[in-house]
């Protein structure tokens, strides 16, 4: 069979699978359809949250980035792990102790304001709708490159599997959808990763690999060699970073909040049995999760050995066909400076920006561009994205292997945009219509209700993956600084402060959020050259700005809340009832 | 994590258990603890002081950078492990252990 068939064959059944587990599973109450009655078994809720958690961006970018960043890129290895101790420790099994439906139900019962509610309704849309455009361009690469279908085409296909499983199965559907897609991916995700460490160490378990020499018989450990070979390149050693210390701090630290503040991570521990089993969920969750997570570092640095190695100093006409390939769908460019048909990779830009490819061919073959020249030596263009889409071809991998990182990184972009669909439908017909501006609803109604938002909000989704707005790659980082910045200092001052009071709660969400707005956008959209360390606060970058929103949030918080009455007797009573977890919370 | 259980605002009538207080006490402390591991493997040896530890190493890695993208990983796992299994023996001694 040829690998496009493979592919096919590969991705057809796994949508199957999704779809069967998500007829099997229909939701029948709205209690299933928002936390599937809370009777998800401890283990298979961790499962379902790394498989929600774990995104298009984990899956195809994270090696990647790391492949490229080094060093630098260890804030996203321990911000996007060191979150879930936050969660089990600080907010998880106190939320399941509450025992209802959402982060703004928390929100709005703890501070007695329908207000709160709704700042928290407000915060939990943007930061899902950022993250799902995410999602969808991850589905549309997945598309474009391996299944030989138009973007377009491509991000409806995905619409249309997220639409049955989400729609039809609510969170019990998505949650045993999920469960299947962690298993998916992360076979997916594990395959090459053996069979690459073990073609460049000799060793074939990744995490060992990246400690060990390089079988090439130079005896040289791959870290050194990576330091090395990149140095002579002009690029700076893989184990140093560019970045300063306080900035790697601060994004660390705002990924880590941001983890532990994100909506639809906390939802999954809203469908465990009791606060006991939200504990127990969210070690489970980080055991799956880090498998990927320690994987990720070995693949990024064999990623980039491999890519040197198999790149630079070739002439472009003998260029392995999966260069040729990515060149074909934009990702990678070859501008010839010299004209000499080698390609010469080196540190710096090929030419200004993203390539714009001309219809004409050059000397050697290669695609053409009408971007700006720029000084240097440099005459590769490469997307992080692709490391790990093309890593089983850089390593010349058989075709199955290939077809599974298809498949894989689909069942990553899908668990996550089902998931992150789910709480947008769930905050709009439960949060805004049933505690809000419709409390006469009735259950069928709110289900329907539900369905409909969640339709919408797949609708909304799909557009943002077939035009996808020029910035948003650019926001990502708006997610998970908002988060810090909004609801992450909310909800635990709900549990560990008894003093805290709307006033205050208020205040502090509202303050966070739009000083942690302006900054990224101001950086990220308004002024984007004046987006150099020169200019930033105390040399911070706007995807580290979250934690100075959070502390800003703690501040005004506090100060709002001496000066104003403190919470209801009824209030203090709530928080003595999630902190000591006496029977089960009714979900 | 200032804990204040009566603030002095009026309604005096309503008073935490001396049980509860106890129970959250020691979780508070348990917190603490643990919190102070996890910004010492990550923060602390994987960012401020990896210059320090990149002198040694284990294997082929410099120790600070392991720290960065390894170990302080696997450290958190074993924190949540640990959390779960103190908190089971605090809720046992305040008679909480009702499992259903």
């Amino acid at each position: 069979m040829t690998t496009q068939t493979l592919i096919y064959l590969f991705v057809g059944a796994s949508f199957a699978l999704y779809i069967g587990i998500a007829i099997a599973s229909r939701a029948g109450s709205t209690s299933e359809f928002y936390v599937a009655d809370g009777h998800v078994n401890p283990v298979v809720n961790g499962m379902a949250t790394a498989a929600d958690w774990m995104s298009a961006a984990s899956f195809i970018s994270m090696a990647g980035l790391i492949a490229f960043l080094g060093y630098d890129g260890s804030v996203y290895l321990m911000g996007w792990t060191g979150g879930y101790v936050m969660l089990a420790l600080l907010l998880a099994p106190y939320l399941r102790q509450f025992g209802q439906y959402t982060v703004p139900d928390f929100i709005g019962a703890r501070y007695y304001s329908k207000a709160a509610r709704v700042v928290a309704v407000i915060c939990l849309i943007f930061i899902s709708f950022t993250y799902i455009a995410g999602q969808m361009r991850g589905v549309g690469i997945v598309f474009s490159r391996f299944l030989e279908v138009p973007v377009d085409l491509g991000v409806i296909i995905g619409m249309g599997i997220v639409f049955i499983y989400a729609v039809l199965g609510g969170m019990k559907g998505i949650t045993y959808t999920q469960v299947a897609q962690y298993c998916v991916l992360i076979f997916a995700y594990m395959v090459p990763a053996f069979f690459i460490s073990f073609l460049v160490t000799g060793n074939p378990i990744p995490q060992v690999g990246l400690g060990s020499e390089v079988a090439d018989g130079s005896g040289m450990y791959v870290l050194q060699k990576l330091d090395a070979t990149l140095t002579d390149l002009g690029f700076t050693a893989y184990t140093d970073g560019t970045k300063s210390m306080i900035d790697i701090f601060c994004i660390t630290a705002a990924l880590m909040i941001g983890t532990a503040g994100l909506p639809h991570v906390i939802v999954r521990f809203f469908t465990v049995p009791s606060a006991r089993d939200a504990r127990r969920s969210a070690g489970w969750a980080l055991v799956f999760i880090a498998l990927l997570y320690t994987t990720a570092p070995a693949v990024g640095a064999f990623a980039r050995i491999n890519f040197v190695e198999t790149v630079n100093e070739q002439q472009y006409a003998d260029a392995p066909e999966w260069f040729t390939n990515w060149e074909a769908n934009d990702l990678i460019a070859f501008n010839d400076r010299n004209g000499d048909g080698v390609m010469q990779y080196r540190s710096g830009e090929a030419f200004a920006g993203a390539p714009v490819f001309t219809e004409e061919r050059g000397a050697s073959g290669e695609r053409l561009v009408s971007n700006d020249a720029v000084e240097g030596e440099n005459e590769v263009y490469v997307d992080r994205d692709i490391m790990v889409l093309a890593n089983p071809e850089i390593a010349n991998l058989p075709g199955w292997v290939i077809a599974l990182v298809a498949a894989g990184g689909l069942a990553a972009a899908l668990s996550t945009a089902a998931g992150l669909l789910l709480v947008i439908s769930t905050s709009i017909s439960h949060d805004l219509l049933k505690q809000t501006f419709r409390p006469q609803i009735t259950e069928k109604g709110e289900l329907m209700a539900a369905r409909i938002a969640a339709t919408a909000a797949i609708l909304v989704a799909g557009y943002l993956g077939i035009y996808p707005p020029g910035f948003v790659a650019q926001v990502v980082a708006f997610a998970f600084g908002l988060a810090a910045a909004s609801l992450f200092p909310a909800i635990f001052m709900g549990i560990f402060s008894k003093r805290m009071n709307k006033e205050g709660a208020i205040a502090g969400m509202v303050s966070g959020l739009a000083f942690t707005f302006l900054y990224i956008a101001y950086f990220k959209l308004w002024n984007p050259d004046a987006n150099v360390a020169a200019n930033w606060w105390f040399g911070i970058s706007p995807e580290g700005i979250g934690v100075i929103g959070m502390l800003i949030n703690f501040a005004v918080a506090l100060a709002v809340s001496r000066v104003t009455a403190g919470p209801p007797l009824e209030v203090r009573r709530l928080i003595d009832s999630i902190r000591v977890p006496r029977g089960a919370g009714k979900a | 994590m200032s804990d204040e259980n009566n603030p002095d605002d009026g309604d005096s009538d309503y008073v935490t258990s001396e049980a509860d207080q106890a129970y959250w006490k020691a979780n508070i402390r348990l917190l603490v603890t643990l919190m102070s591991i996890w910004f010492l493997v990550s923060f602390g040896a994987g960012i401020l002081f990896r210059d320090f530890l990149d002198q040694f190493s284990i294997g082929g890695y410099p120790l600070g950078f392991w720290f960065a993208q390894q170990g302080a990983i696997y450290v958190f796992i074993a924190l949540i492990v640990i959390y779960v299994r103190q908190m089971r023996k605090i809720e046992k001694r305040f008679g909480l252990d009702d499992d259903e």
